[in-house]
């Protein structure tokens, strides 16, 4: 089941093309890297299949409504999380999770039931009551993929989610994408390290607004005989005319 | 809806976990109506006056004491020219000159009408017309008094003002209500402003905007803590006036909170437009804090809006501040009920719902 499906997809501000001829296809269940250099218009594209940002051009349906008509009915079915780490620091791990619960319609009962489980799950237990301006950044991040998940969204956008963090905490957030996926959750997730790309179902790669692979991380070594997807990424990337200085 | 209440929570949890807030919303009630009311003050005391004596009999020396003994005036100089007295004028030794003619003794008691002349240093415009006016009180009464004395028998015209609604003239009966309306306005203004652009820099509107939250419903629940905060201010400053200014409304007070029910949901709404339409805090501040002195100074506070020319009054029209500091008047000093107050609430009711939708509208979650 086609859970994102996007054709010729197009950004312009002005006569700036960030993002051309976007086209690519996301099934159930999958963890879809999106990947590129920075200005390469990664988050553009996100922006517009969160219905953040109207296209200029092409088609687009995420979670099967219209990314130009239908974005407030794309907002109730997806989860997103940014690359800023944008919860509420003055308000608590729970404060943050029951608000956002009840911004997407669940009950103050389903709020409570549901909670105890994604704090004990995400092992949060000891920072539950405190500001999350005063958590660690690797557990603000887990937060932050707590409340972009606990309303059972069927996607999730991660923008760069693990940017600042360490690498045990990395290892820790990719297993918790891994635990979402089998549960059915689709995973959009753009990052600039190699290694995380590694664990996608398939990797796109967007250079100077346009894809210019899209496919496993093994058949992308293979095609560009490379050892890994850092080399991929290099071949690829290197060739970029934008955001080069 | 069941999203407000969630936003709601959290609104106020945000608001009182600042402790700056918390603070500014106690504090500010408690300095503005405890400092603002003595200082800015219409009396004038201690006009420096300055006397040229051409006839020198006693019923100049009754005069001068007179005029002395009101407590407005002090005796800065005593000149026996004009010329003179013009220099202690231009050394800034004094501000007011009286100059009585010769004769003026004889002139008072055979009941000829006499003129003193009054120069005044008109640098501070206010100042000299108040001069002017407590001269021209004092004189009068000294016209009285000698004319009811045995053997001055002409009768003169006496004018008697007689001050109705605020019956001794007390300025601060003047000042009080009007500084609650500036209180509540500027934090009102101030506070809602600050509050979606700062979620715009701090990047959880972003977070905001994905989720499924209806504008109106995200306004809303910015609206009514504000709002709220409002009413509590417009107690506190109520509160206040009573203890330190033993001030009580002499109309009812149902009527002001009634009034002030929809104007500080305009007034609310005002800021949080200019903070939908801002780019950063400081870029919301500086648009406050211009439009809130014009509002301010054409709000009829320290100058009536009738005195000033037609194209101020025009302009004045637009002002939602100016409507609350009358009905704060009327109410405080008139006794005025809900049917006086009626126009400045249809007004604010236009205020309240241009402010709102625009408010509302100025809120995109999408960008094109």
């Amino acid at each position: 089941m086609k859970v994102i499906e996007v054709h010729n997809l197009c950004k312009y501000f002005g006569r700036f093309g960030a993002v051309r001829n976007l086209s690519f296809e996301v099934v159930k269940g999958e963890i879809f890297g999106f990947l590129g250099a920075n200005g390469a218009g990664k988050t553009t594209a996100m922006r517009m299949l969160c219905g953040l940002l109207t296209p200029t051009s092409g088609k687009g349906r995420v979670a099967g409504f219209d990314v130009y008509r239908e974005s407030e009915k794309i907002k109730r079915s997806i989860g997103y999380m940014s690359q800023k780490f944008s919860l509420y620091e003055d308000l608590t791990t729970a404060e943050n999770l029951e608000l956002f619960g009840g911004i997407y319609g669940m009950g103050r009962k389903e709020i409570k039931a549901k909670m105890a489980g994604v704090i004990e799950g995400l092992e949060l237990e000891a920072g539950k009551a405190l500001l999350v301006g005063s958590l660690p950044e690797g557990v603000k991040q887990k937060v932050a993929f707590a409340v972009s998940t606990f309303h059972s969204p069927e996607i999730v956008f991660l923008d760069e989610p693990t940017a600042g963090v360490d690498p045990i905490a990395r290892r820790k957030f990719w297993e918790m994408i891994y635990e979402a996926a089998n549960r059915g959750v689709t995973s959009f997730v753009t990052t600039h390290y190699m290694d995380e790309a590694e664990y996608c179902n398939r990797v796109s790669i967007l250079v100077d607004g346009e894809v210019r692979a899209l496919a496993s991380p093994r058949e992308l070594k293979q095609k560009f005989g490379a050892s890994s997807m850092q080399e991929v990424f290099f071949a690829l990337a290197q060739k970029a005319k934008r955001g080069v200085s | 809806m069941r999203a407000l209440r969630f936003l709601l929570k959290k609104e106020f949890l945000q608001i009182f976990r600042n402790k700056f807030m918390v603070r500014l919303i106690f504090g500010l009630p408690v300095i503005q109506l405890s400092v603002l009311p003595w200082a800015a003050t219409f009396e004038h005391k201690d006009i420096q006056l300055c006397v040229v004596d051409n006839d020198r009999g006693s019923y100049s020396v009754r005069l001068r004491e007179k005029v002395i003994s009101s407590g407005f005036f002090k005796l800065s100089a005593y000149r026996t020219t004009y010329a003179e007295a013009l220099e202690s004028v231009e050394e800034g030794e004094s501000d007011l000159i009286l100059e009585i003619p010769a004769g003026f003794e004889k002139r008072c008691v055979n009941g000829i009408a006499s003129e003193v002349m009054l120069s005044v240093d008109a640098l501070n415009g206010q100042k000299a017309g108040l001069g002017v006016l407590y001269m021209g009180n004092i004189i009068q009464d000294f016209n009285a008094s000698v004319q009811g004395e045995p053997g001055n028998m002409q009768a003169m015209a006496v004018v008697k003002p007689y001050y109705k609604y605020n019956l001794r003239m007390h300025y601060q009966n003047l000042m009080v209500p009007g500084v609650i309306v500036v209180l509540v306005s500027v934090m009102g203004a101030m506070l809602s402003a600050m509050n979606i652009v700062r979620e715009k820099e701090m990047g959880t509107m972003e977070q905001m905007n994905v989720t499924p939250v209806s504008r109106s419903v995200f306004i809303l629940a910015k609206l009514i803590p504000f709002w709220v905060i409002g009413l509590v201010n417009l107690s506190i400053g109520m509160l206040l006036s009573w203890l330190i200014y033993g001030l009580l409304p002499s109309g009812n007070m149902v009527v002001i909170f009634v009034f002030a029910f929809f104007y500080l949901l305009a007034f609310t709404g005002f800021g949080l437009m200019i903070s939908n339409f801002a780019q950063s805090q400081q870029q919301a501040m500086l648009v406050v804090f211009f439009l809130l002195v014009i509002f301010i100074l054409l709000g009829g506070l320290f100058t009536p809006i009738s005195s000033m020319p037609g194209w101020a009054q025009g302009v004045a029209t637009f002002n939602p501040v100016r409507y609350f500091i009358e009905v704060m008047r009327l109410v405080y000093l008139k006794g005025s009920g809900f049917a006086d107050i009626l126009p400045h609430l249809l007004k604010t009711g236009v205020f309240l719902v241009v402010f709102n939708i625009l408010a509302v509208m100025g809120y995109r979650k999408k960008s094109m």
